[in-house]
């Protein structure tokens, strides 16, 4: 276990939508294996029981009125953070994905280092076999491959939502997410925005039940959305709101 | 231009400005998106009352029958409010997604908020309902 450090507050934000069958297990386990986080569930509209389990369970919740997406739902999480002084947020998928007792090898990592922002978890350094279908790892390697030569440092596992974040990260997201398909976009505003991301190998499981929200037949469409996302992403004259820009809100300029 | 073909497309246009004056008259369209509307079926029928203007125009560009550049003008306007109305559409996803957010954050302060008064705290009673 990790050393923890009383002075400082942690987060576990875990994104749900429809995921009733894992996301209790997936709290408890968190309460279980890294005691010192706050865990706060984000029920992204769903439409079975996923918010009152997880309340049952011992977490915050956050309701969406409807589904916004991934990124809608992780960025409730950085606010959420944000407003509430958090020091830490760490990221854990509600499908059973994200293993919480990896969430030491992330602490570890931003410990050891106090210049990362960012600590990602990779399924693909080390040799941990992530049992993944050939189709997506293509997919996944040729994200990795743009990003490592876009941001001039090695990416292994672009598309992982297991991140542990900072203050500074906490508040740059808050501010502004990515939308549909994240992960990989949210990398290249950590570059642009000189935060520093490092990556440690973790074990991760294939989904324990529910529907990922990259079904196979979106696949496609994921992969031209992200590719656009990137070189909108590299050609935005401004990639972020500031404060005392224009209100947020008007960034509509995404395509 | 054939007396039919101009007679159609000022009848079209009329019918256009007509239309749109119509619904914002009645509140049914924002006068911000109203503008764009207005412009091109203005745009419209001066071209088609204004033979001269047409042809001049069309000959510019190499268009030997002047009612085609008519077209390719209404084509312009069609393709520039899609554009207007994606921005929107884009704007206003945005602005419901901050809402939904900020709906979710209250509604867990206000849950929280009432849970602690059914549980009888006594420092959250006094904030919420200071005793006179």
């Amino acid at each position: 276990m990790t050393p923890v450090n009383p002075d400082r507050s942690y987060l576990a934000v875990v994104p749900a939508y429809n995921e009733a069958a894992t996301v209790g297990r997936v709290v408890r386990s968190i309460r279980q294996r890294a005691p010192h986080f706050d865990i706060v569930v984000v029920d992204d509209g769903s439409t079975d029981a996923t918010g009152p389990i997880a309340e049952d369970a011992g977490a915050h919740v956050l309701r969406h009125p409807f589904n916004l997406g991934i990124g809608g739902a992780v960025q409730s999480g950085f606010v959420y953070a944000l407003d509430n002084g958090y020091d830490y947020m760490v990221q854990v998928d509600g499908d059973g994905q994200h293993l919480p007792e990896e969430i030491a090898v992330l602490a570890d990592a931003m410990a050891a280092d106090p210049r990362v922002d960012v600590v990602c978890g990779s399924r693909f350094l080390g040799d941990h076999g992530y049992p993944a279908p050939v189709s997506r790892r293509t997919g996944i390697h040729i994200f990795a491959f743009l990003l490592s030569r876009l941001i001039g440092q090695r990416v292994s596992d672009p598309t992982s939502g297991f991140r542990l974040y900072n203050r500074r990260s906490i508040a740059l997201f808050a501010r502004d997410y990515p939308h549909d398909y994240p992960e990989v976009e949210a990398v290249l505003m950590v570059h642009h925005h000189r935060l520093r991301i490092r990556e440690v190998p973790v074990r991760m499981l294939e989904r324990g039940g529910g529907v990922s929200s990259i079904r196979s037949g979106k696949s496609a469409y994921y992969m031209i959305k992200v590719l656009l996302a990137i070189f909108v992403g590299l050609a935005r004259a401004r990639p972020v709101v500031e404060p005392g820009d224009d209100a947020p809100v008007v960034a509509g300029q995404r395509i | 231009m054939e007396l039919k073909i101009q007679v159609l497309a000022i009848v079209a246009s009329l019918g256009l400005l007509v239309v749109v004056l119509e619904l914002v008259r009645r509140r049914r369209f924002l006068e911000r998106y109203a503008i764009l509307w207005l412009l091109s079926g203005v745009v419209l029928l001066a071209l088609s009352v204004w033979q001269g203007l047409l042809s001049t125009l069309a000959s510019a560009v190499g268009i030997i029958y002047p009612p085609n550049a008519l077209f390719l003008i209404a084509f312009g306007f069609v393709l520039v409010l899609l554009l207007h109305f994606s921005l929107a559409v884009s704007r206003l996803s945005d602005q419901s997604k901050l809402l939904a957010q900020r709906l979710a954050m209250l509604e867990k302060r206000q849950r929280d908020t009432e849970r602690r008064l059914e549980a009888g705290d006594e420092e959250t009673l006094e904030r919420v309902a200071p005793p006179r």
